[in-house]
């Protein structure tokens, strides 16, 4: 009897549709289920990264550290979707859109209970964990208080 | 070492569902470019494909396509840098020529869209973005470019109304364009109109008339070395400057949203290689996937102020009578956008403005044309710089 090798394909859990289930920043998914959005640092030169990264381009360090994506962010842009790719359709309508933590910034979606007309470019909006009905996990962006 | 030119320019025509294989495809582009340079397959030293990948069944067309237009054993190879292929292929041509490799390059840019759906497309086309960290929220093309669009509006002032005038511009020349997808009229008014289809919503603020569209076709330029262009060619078009550039996949990477940075970067070398200035530019195509595309271009190029460019399509100043015309055989909004034969089809279009030879499109005798082309959203960048 040969073993199965286990493959650790927890990034499949990304989004609606995740296109990658093995990456060295597993861990993300982890976090996610904890209800935290990180990014990591490296250890070497303390470069920032969002989306994590597990190696550094700056010193090719694979030493990195977790951050979490906490506090206010920018809205920088957004586009809401009237027409979606597949496997996507059921989503309609969701609005895609950046924002600016100053030393990161962050790609996601804005929380579908944010009317778009609500939607003011400039405001301050947080990041948080977002669990999809069926079980996959994401992030969206919500107003603040 | 000395100048490289093109000899030879041909497209097919663009279309929705061509119907045909993709080396039937290739041939149509082919063809007219052999034609045009009246050389033979003998002529050519190697080949260079282009596409975006994962429309086709064929893996590795190069060899496919170099068998079927008579093209062996000469070396070919694939090149794509998505919408940018074909003039990352002419960069590549040009680089084999200056280095005394090869006297004479075909570049052939093709793509069969029509093999899939139109949403499937849409999730390819989303997948040329970020796939591990932005597609899973559900991204594709005209969302992107509609997040530049609002930074733009909400930055500058400029309207949905200035966005149509644009697709109007492509309109205009598209109708005059036979190789074109789109050959009927677009008024401003078909945009208010929510009967219209034009006005139908896309993703915010972009409407259907806002985007281009899906088509199969093909392209090819023939280049080659001074001495070759001289021998075969009566008027060659010559290689003045050439600028290339990237940027960060993932939006969280990028700092502008009100206009491409691989733009601005691939234009102004390309500026300083030819040794000229946006007021030298008297022709210019440029990538207009969607309107508020060609107003970014037009502040990128530096034909526009960053924020004024749509004063340039208010006044009418890129109309072909205006002061710096663009986009007169309709763009890829009017054309459609076969993704990796655009480059080539763009190029032929400066080729032949140049020459004089751009019949109902031509303008009035320019001597240097200027090529912007982009790959997926603002990824990849190429500027070319021609001249007589």
């Amino acid at each position: 009897m040969s073993q199965k090798k286990e493959i650790d394909d927890r990034f499949k859990k990304f989004g609606t549709v995740s296109f990658t289930s093995v990456t060295r920043v597993n861990d993300f998914i982890n976090y996610l289920e904890q209800g935290k959005v990180m990014g990591t640092r490296c250890k070497e030169c303390g470069q920032v990264f969002f989306p994590p990264r597990a190696d550094c381009y700056k010193c090719f360090s694979s030493e990195v550290e977790w951050f979490e994506v906490a506090g206010k962010g920018r809205l920088i842009s957004y586009s809401q979707l009237k027409y979606a790719p597949v496997g996507f359709e059921q989503d309609l309508p969701y609005s895609i859109a950046v924002l600016d933590y100053g030393e990161y910034k962050v790609f996601g979606r804005i929380s579908s209970d944010v009317p778009e007309e609500e939607i003011k470019l400039g405001m301050d909006m947080e990041t948080v964990v977002n669990r999809l009905p069926d079980g996959q996990l994401n992030y969206v962006f919500k107003k603040t208080e | 070492m000395g100048k490289v030119g093109i000899i030879g320019v041909g497209q097919s025509a663009f279309v929705r569902g061509y119907p045909g294989s993709i080396r039937e495809l290739a041939f149509e582009g082919f063809k007219e470019a052999m034609e045009d340079a009246q050389i033979s397959a003998q002529d050519i030293d190697a080949s260079i494909i282009c596409s975006a990948p994962e429309y086709d069944k064929q893996r590795s067309p190069s060899g496919v396509f170099a068998e079927y237009l008579g093209l062996i054993p000469q070396p070919t190879c694939y090149l794509e840098s998505l919408c940018s292929s074909t003039s990352m292929g002419l960069r590549m041509a040009y680089s084999l020529i200056k280095s005394g490799l090869h006297d004479v390059v075909a570049v052939l840019g093709f793509q069969k869209m029509s093999e899939i759906s139109s949403a499937e497309s849409q999730e390819r086309m989303g997948r040329g973005a970020d796939i591990q960290w932005e597609s899973p929220f559900g991204t594709m093309m005209p969302a992107y470019y509609a997040m530049f669009a609002k930074a733009h509006m909400e930055k500058y002032g400029t309207m949905l109304e200035d966005l149509a005038l644009v697709r109007v511009k492509s309109a205009t020349y598209g109708q005059v364009n036979p190789k074109a997808l789109f050959r009927k009229p677009v008024t401003v008014e078909m945009f208010s109109d929510p009967e219209h289809f034009m006005s139908g919503p896309v993703s915010s603020p972009l409407r259907v008339g806002d985007c281009c569209a899906n088509a199969d076709g093909s392209s090819c330029l023939i280049v080659a070395s001074e001495e070759r262009a001289e021998t075969f060619s009566q008027r060659p078009v010559w290689i003045l400057g050439l600028g290339a550039a990237s940027a960060s996949v993932n939006m969280a990477g990028r700092d502008l949203f009100t206009g491409l940075t691989v733009a601005r970067q691939a234009a102004e070398q390309a500026y300083r290689m030819a040794g000229v200035v946006p007021q030298d530019i008297d022709v210019a195509e440029v990538h207009d996937c969607f309107t508020i595309s060609e107003i970014l271009a037009y502040e990128d190029l530096g034909f526009a102020k960053p924020g004024e460019g749509k004063e340039l399509i208010k006044s009418k100043e890129t109309y072909k009578e205006g002061r710096i015309p663009v986009n007169v055989d309709g763009g890829l909004l009017s054309k459609g956008h076969p993704i990796g034969a655009t480059g080539g089809s763009q190029i032929r279009t400066i080729v032949l403005e140049l020459r004089g030879e751009a019949g109902e499109m031509q303008v009035k005798e320019p001597e240097i044309g200027l090529v912007h082309n982009i790959g997926g959203v603002g990824l990849y960048g190429n500027v070319t710089i021609l001249g007589r």
